[in-house]
């Protein structure tokens, strides 16, 4: 061994534990928050104990209402996030995969300018190109549509990338054995690719899940009937109120239920998202 | 429970999708919080009332996104009938000439039941053109007041709340001297220390009759009235009178936590005071400077008013014409205003609020009303009316910014803010002709 | 790889799907910011007006448009520091002790998971000189907090909110790192008699070195590009445009200002400066891979 010294290990520990608490501490004081009465924050300081008003609060955010000017149940928001995200998730994987697949083994021309093309995509976020972005999906008719949340943000690069990178790494005597064994590049994506590739794809399935899930503009910007607001959106209207007062406790509960669903994702699927992650990046 | 929830969606579902005859228009609003749950109220009275129109109400942001989500919208041939658009969005508006329907017009055009003379003069001043003619619909109006804590008050031996800018230095002293941790802090700082300062003492703002008459507009905010109120209040600021806590109104836990004895603030923050405040407190008119006028100004406005976009039928017309008239009628006008906190912006409806005795009930909340009717408002404080309004606030920040943490003196950060406020102004002027 | 397989049309069709999509929800709109770039209008877009580089030359001729240059550089490698530092502490740490890796790990990684936004509002409300425990702090311990006026801790409130996210998966890449380190090789140097801070510096950080510059790449890119959500829900560029970066910059122009032309020109730069950082990452990433 070589740090046998038991001091050194309990500093290691102590560290870390002040690391996880700094890390913590903002969605501490989310929680805190969620069960304080509605005055508290905006009068001397924020509290940074339990309060008596979190069955009170929790309730008002699920039952009655989400955002206080939207009409429709919180779990609708929910329900429309998860379809944005998986819709984001699913869409993406399955278009840069055969893309990646197509790029990396396969020769033909204009290979690698179509590559470039797709590749560009990483250059310009959505953010920066909002306006142009918003005026063809309103020409599409796709305004107040699942399709008008999803599509756009799936013309990125970043899952094709990821892909590539990690086909790249699988040695070409596995294509030859296929071809000698008389397997068609169907088979061998399907027979072979695929079930390589799991946890890279699981590995994506968590980065596209948050990142859909976490969309905050675009969802801002396209939807105008609120059977299509997601949970984090929300919480724009919640934080703009001109000239009155934000009701945080309310707030501190939605953030926390926007940032269950992700968190939840990344934790119970974590081995493979871990392994997946750095693995493809080596 | 779920099953019942999930029951009551579909019919709801079921019922909106289902095609009345009734014409559909959507509203788009920057309401969120306690007002956006109100407007939903009084949208679904204006529903109920009648069979032949509908309005949707639709949140879209903050002012700014609610604007800018309208005008992309417009581009795309996708507009809603009615947009709340804040006052100082009000110059791109009225530029957008052949985007917006001005409401005198679609009144007379529908044949709507509608009397401009209804409405305050000093809230309709801001949006209507240089013959007085109404271009949109005032519905939330602000005006910035003086909010003061009775009971840090009554510890310094203080009765009443100051009137002018002198009287809030020595009473600040005298607080201070009780224990108080500042005087008094401000919210929106442009508009209340700088716009409102300008109006009250009738100083000009900007040229061209503060914009009203012409779009080559120049920036007049740093003459001698203005950069001494800046100094002065940097004085205040050493000697903790005066303490800054943010561009918006993120300054007024100072005054609930009572570090602050005084907070000068949109009108419209009276329901949060009530909320927030655990303590008496004062509503007073905003204070201005004995030494430079008798008799001060109404104060402006605030807040935002609903447009009318072009691109609509004749029928779509007519369900924003009776929309319009139903705001404005005193009742819900009234209840709107005693909600909210916003000012009426009908005569009716304020003599209704008094005779409901609201003002007795509510002490305090007749002072934003009363302040902005003390006057007829004069060229410099109808309001403003400058294009690219939003960077110049912006602009104008950053310059009050730069002064309070001691990097330039008043005089130089209020030029900087001119010439570069000019530039935005002369941009905006070359994108219009 | 050098074998492929045979078929001629079969990777087009592949392909398709993502170029279509590309094309539509990306060229298209692109294209049109392009155009843009070259044209003055009004917001509605009722009137517009050619006026050739003129958006261009204004763009630098902006002392503004420079001084957002510079708060993007600070910005962004301060995040990309701090996070990496942060990171690598952590993971050292979590490396040495036996029991509980997997406890730390989980509870480290959640962050990665919370929208920008939402850890936006969160180290915000933290922060806030009014009310803010974190602010309440300082200002106890004498350090007066107030980043609604000084651009300093406005820019300090910035960094750390996008850096919080970020150091989970720092943390990942640096905890995966350092246990495909061979223990043979640190227990020869300890047998050597290093000191382990020594045997760290000496031994463990040369081996990271690949991972440590993946990620700096990794955090510049992020720190550009999508700390867009942690700047608008704190600060929004200020005080004075302190915290204005670029991104920022095009959207608050274009979306808040109206100023479609200027903005357009904005993200012409943008797309100008990001090329060739995407070309730089790309060689990088290349390169690693021969390995």
């Amino acid at each position: 061994m070589i740090e046998n010294r038991p001091w050194s290990r309990l500093l290691s520990h102590l560290i870390l534990i002040i690391g996880v608490f700094i890390v913590a501490l903002p969605v501490w004081v989310a929680l805190v928050g969620s069960t304080q009465p509605e005055g508290s924050f905006n009068s001397g300081s924020i509290p940074l104990w339990f309060g008596d008003q979190g069955v009170q609060n929790w309730a008002h955010v699920l039952f009655a209402e989400a955002g206080s000017t939207l009409q429709i149940p919180v779990w609708h928001l929910l329900l429309n996030s998860l379809v944005m995200a998986l819709g984001i998730t699913i869409g993406k994987i399955a278009i840069s995969i055969i893309s990646a697949y197509a790029i990396v083994f396969f020769r033909f021309p204009f290979r690698s300018a179509i590559f470039w093309v797709i590749f560009m995509t990483l250059m310009l976020p959505v953010e920066v190109r909002i306006v142009p972005t918003y005026q063809v999906i309103a020409n599409l008719d796709m305004l107040n549509s699942y399709s008008g949340l999803i599509l756009p943000l799936i013309a990125s690069a970043t899952a094709t990338f990821l892909f590539r990178q990690c086909f790249m790494s699988i040695p070409g005597e596995l294509v030859e054995a296929a071809r000698i064994d008389g397997a068609g590049p169907i088979r061998f994506f399907f027979d072979i690719l695929l079930p390589m590739s799991r946890t890279n794809i699981a590995a994506l399935f968590v980065i596209m899940f948050i990142y859909g899930w976490n969309q905050y503009l675009w969802p801002l910007i396209i939807t105008t009937d609120d059977t299509y607001y997601t949970l984090v959106m929300s919480i724009k209207s919640m934080l703009s109120v001109p000239d009155g007062d934000i009701q945080w406790n309310y707030v501190m509960v939605t953030t926390l239920l926007a940032m269950l669903p992700p968190v939840a994702v990344v934790v119970g699927m974590q081995k493979l998202f871990v392994k997946g992650l750095v693995d493809a990046e080596k | 429970m779920r099953k019942s929830m999930f029951a009551t969606t579909v019919l709801g579902l079921s019922i909106a999708s289902s095609s009345f005859a009734a014409t559909e228009i959507e509203w788009w609003h920057a309401m969120g919080g306690a007002n956006g749950e109100k407007l939903n109220e009084i949208v679904k009275e204006f529903n109920d009332s009648q069979t032949q129109y509908k309005v949707d109400p639709v949140f879209k942001g903050t002012y700014t996104e609610t604007m800018t989500s309208a005008i992309a919208a417009f581009r795309a041939h996708k507009q809603p009938a009615i947009v709340q658009v804040f006052e100082v969005g009000t110059a791109t508006m009225m530029a957008a000439k052949g985007a917006v329907y001005p409401v005198y017009k679609l009144m007379k055009d529908t044949k709507a039941d509608f009397d401009p003379s209804a409405y305050l003069s000093s809230v309709t001043g801001y949006y209507s053109d240089v013959d007085g003619n109404m271009l949109s619909m005032p519905f939330n109006s602000s005006t910035p007041v003086l909010y003061y804590n009775k009971e840090m008050f009554k510890k310094a031996g203080l009765t009443t709340p100051p009137k002018t800018w002198e009287e809030v230095a020595a009473y600040s002293k005298k607080l201070l001297a009780s224990g108080a941790q500042c005087g008094f802090t401000t919210g929106w700082q442009s508009w209340v220390q700088l716009e409102n300062l300008s109006a009250r003492h009738d100083v000009p703002f900007a040229s061209n009759d503060d914009g009203f008459s012409g779009l080559d507009t120049k920036l007049l905010f740093n003459g001698p009235l203005q950069v001494m109120h800046i100094t002065k209040m940097h004085e205040w600021q050493k000697s903790g009178i005066f303490s800054y806590g943010g561009r918006r109104s993120d300054s007024a836990p100072k005054f609930y936590s009572q570090q602050c004895a005084m907070y000068t603030g949109s009108s419209s923050a009276f329901g949060g005071m009530t909320r927030n405040a655990k303590f008496d407190f004062g509503v007073s008119s905003l204070p201005y400077w004995a030494s430079e006028v008798k008799q001060p100004n109404n104060t402006i406005i605030g807040g935002a008013s609903l447009w009318v976009l072009q691109g609509k039928d004749k029928a779509e017309y007519k369900a924003a014409a009776a929309f319009l008239h139903f705001l404005s009628t005193p009742e819900i006008q009234a209840q709107w205003h005693q909600f909210t906190g916003y000012l009426p912006i009908t005569h009716a409806a304020y003599e209704l609020t008094k005779k409901e005795g609201f003002y007795q009930a509510h002490p305090g909340t007749e002072a934003a009303v009363l302040q902005m009717t003390a006057s007829e408002p004069t060229v410099n404080s109808r309001g403003l009316r400058l294009g690219n309004f939003v960077q110049i606030r912006d602009v104008i920040n950053g310059a009050l910014e730069s002064v309070w943490s001691g990097k330039e003196t008043p005089q130089a950060a209020l030029d900087t803010a001119v010439k570069r406020g000019d530039m935005l102004l002369r941009k905006f002027e070359k994108a219009h002709n | 790889m050098s074998v492929y397989f045979p078929q001629k049309k079969l990777p087009y069709l592949l392909v398709l799907p993502q170029l279509v999509i590309t094309a539509i929800f990306f060229l298209w709109p692109a294209g049109q910011a392009v155009l843009q770039a070259f044209y003055r209008e009004d917001a509605f877009g009722l009137s517009q007006q050619f006026v050739g580089l003129e958006n261009f030359v204004d763009l630098f001729q902006d002392p503004l448009y420079y001084k957002s240059m510079v708060v993007t550089m600070v910005f962004s490698f301060s995040v990309a520091f701090l996070g990496i530092a942060v990171a690598l502490w952590l993971a050292v740490m979590a490396d040495r002790v036996i029991r509980g890796r997997m406890v730390y790990q989980t509870l480290l990684v959640w962050p990665y998971a919370v929208a920008p936004a939402l850890a936006g509002v969160l180290w915000w409300i933290l922060f806030d000189p009014n009310i803010g425990p974190v602010a309440l702090f300082l200002d106890r311990i004498g350090l007066h907090w107030n980043h609604f006026l000084n651009g300093d801790q406005a820019m300090i409130l910035v960094v750390i909110s996008a850096t919080w996210k970020q150091i989970s998966y720092n943390f990942l890449f640096f905890l995966a790192g350092l246990q495909a380190i061979p223990r043979s090789l640190i227990e020869a140097a300890a047998i050597d008699g290093a000191s382990s801070f020594k045997r760290f510096w000496d031994i463990v950080f040369p081996l990271l070195s690949p991972t440590t510059f993946f990620l700096l790449v990794v955090n510049l890119v992020y720190a550009f590009f999508e700390t867009f959500g942690v700047i608008d829900t704190t600060t929004q560029g200020g005080p004075d445009g302190s915290t204005n970066t670029l991104v920022y910059k095009v959207f608050k122009d274009g979306f808040i200002g109206l100023d479609s032309g200027g903005s357009a020109a904005q993200s012409i730069v943008l797309m100008a400066i990001v090329g060739l950082m995407t070309v730089i990452q790309f060689r990088f990433i290349e390169r690693k891979v021969q390995y």
